[in-house]
């Protein structure tokens, strides 16, 4: 394997990215601004993600409580089943699990649609007609993926508690209140807000890979496909690396 | 001698991918209300030289002065106000396929530096759908068109900003002879009305023919012969000969 050639292929394409996304700082906060484009990638982005996001929620509550109960029933707390399962889901599983289906979802379809977009001229040709491609395809789409994630995942947590009180009412009745009393006992800011905030960074990334893969896209219909599944995996690293990130920032500021 | 002013002037143009020289110091000039047909074997370096002058490739060397603006000086701004005075006409036509006919015609209009009041889209919708004969086709989307009116429809769009210079590439490729014919005439048509000047980049010896005022020879990247196109016809240089025959 030749892999000085490799990591000047991998550097290079650290610096190309970094640069476009200086590019986007700089065109994001120029007008014009393209709001009625930026609403229009909020609905394609967030709402029809909703189905999937939520059902995968649902599945990613219930099984998780009904794999974790045994254990628990082994050590005789499984009345701690909700604490421990809202914690492991608003921490940590919900806003992962739910970039990774974003990123699976959007950002395939971002790196598709940009990609088959530049390989046919349609790019070039905003470009002649004297507009701007990046501030209308790349600042647009970025902002809606970033915008829009935090809101699902906020959804998915609650769903994916809901799917954990229906797993807990397969073995016991549990009410909905009483589930719902112990899993905000057991929230604090610091659990939830972190979380929250961790998911802007991952939208971002969706966001930003995916367009920078379609806009880039060369070599036809081979290229586009490269493209979208590139943007894919890129980005699930990059959510994996920067959720790393956020906890190490995370218990810094809580410590400090 | 020629009287009118030049709108487009190339000196020493050179553009090489890797060890693949393109463009070699290529000269041409454009003059105000021209026609000028640029021939070439397919491979030659025709859409490498009009993505030039639109500011899609950057040159090696030389200078691509468009209105009296060298365009790889321009910054961002500048070529996007240049590029509104210069329509360019894709060999692949490069509709937006996510948009309608209407939209792809609006979206120039739209987007652009300049804000066009509403009445003035619609009135200019009407205006160039009408002169490209597909007035009827504002709610279709590309999908629904044939490669023809696909073609017109670009046109259109092309037009749509009233541009003084149209760049086409390949305008006919990829058209059976009738509507190649049709395309022909649209743009002379087009030229004739909108009093632009036409850089036209094609293999398509009936279209030299038929629309061309001069006619340049790109061989070997460089400006080989020019003419009009019974002048070149009648040339004896072999290289010449060989793309008539």
């Amino acid at each position: 394997m030749n892999y000085p050639a490799k990591s000047r292929v991998f550097l290079h394409e650290i610096g190309e990215l970094t640069r476009f996304v200086l590019r986007f700082f700089r065109e994001a906060f120029r007008p014009r601004y393209e709001f009625s484009e930026l609403v229009h990638q909020c609905f394609v982005i967030g709402y029809k993600s909703l189905s999937l996001v939520a059902l995968t929620a649902f599945i990613m509550g219930l099984v998780l409580t009904m794999q974790l109960r045994p254990s628990m029933v082994r050590y005789g707390v499984e009345a701690q089943i909700p604490a421990m399962v809202c914690i492991a889901i608003i921490r940590e599983i919900g806003p992962v699990i739910t970039a990774l289906i974003f990123a699976g979802k959007i950002g395939s379809s971002i790196g598709a649609e940009l990609g088959s977009m530049r390989v046919t001229e349609q790019i070039d040709a905003m470009e002649v007609s004297g507009t701007n491609p990046f501030k209308y395809l790349v600042v647009t789409r970025t902002m809606a993926a970033t915008l829009m994630l935090p809101v699902l995942v906020i959804l998915a947590d609650a769903i994916s508690l809901f799917g954990s009180w229906i797993g807990v009412n397969i073995y016991e009745v549990l009410s909905f209140r009483l589930f719902y009393t112990q899993v905000i006992d057991n929230l604090a800011y610091y659990d939830a807000i972190p979380a929250i905030i961790k998911t802007f960074f991952f939208g971002f990334a969706v966001g930003i890979v995916g367009c920078f893969k379609g806009y880039f896209s060369t070599k036809g219909t081979e290229g586009v496909g490269r493209s979208a599944n590139s943007a894919v995996v890129m980005s699930s690293v990059l959510i994996f690396i920067l959720d790393l990130l956020a906890v190490q920032v995370a218990e810094l500021i809580w410590d400090f | 001698m020629e009287t009118r002013k030049a709108v487009i002037r190339i000196e020493g143009l050179c553009k090489s991918f890797g060890d693949n020289v393109v463009l070699d110091h290529f000269d041409l000039t454009l003059y105000e209300g021209e026609n000028l047909v640029v021939l070439g074997k397919s491979g030659s370096g025709k859409s490498v030289l009009i993505k030039c002058i639109i500011g899609l490739l950057h040159p090696d060397a030389g200078r691509i002065e468009v209105f009296g603006e060298n365009v790889p000086d321009l910054n961002y701004t500048e070529l996007d106000q240049m590029r509104a005075r210069v329509g360019f006409l894709f060999q692949s036509n490069a509709l937006y396929d996510s948009m309608t006919v209407r939209e792809n015609l609006e979206f120039p209009l739209r987007r652009h530096w300049m804000k066009t009041p509403q009445k003035e889209v619609d009135e200019r919708v009407h205006e160039v759908l009408k002169n490209v004969g597909l007035a009827h086709t504002t709610e279709m989307m590309p999908a629904e068109l044939s490669g023809g009116m696909r073609k017109r429809i670009a046109l259109a769009r092309t037009l749509i900003l009233h541009p003084s210079i149209i760049l086409y590439d390949e305008p006919t490729t990829g058209l059976d002879p009738i509507t190649g014919m049709e395309i022909i005439e649209l743009i002379q048509q087009v030229q004739q009305e909108y009093h632009t000047a036409s850089l036209v980049i094609s293999h398509d010896l009936k279209l030299a023919q038929i629309a061309a005022e001069r006619v340049i020879m790109l061989i070997d990247g460089k400006c080989y012969a020019q003419g009009t196109f019974n002048e070149l016809r009648a040339s004896t240089d072999p290289k010449v000969k060989a793309f008539f025959d």
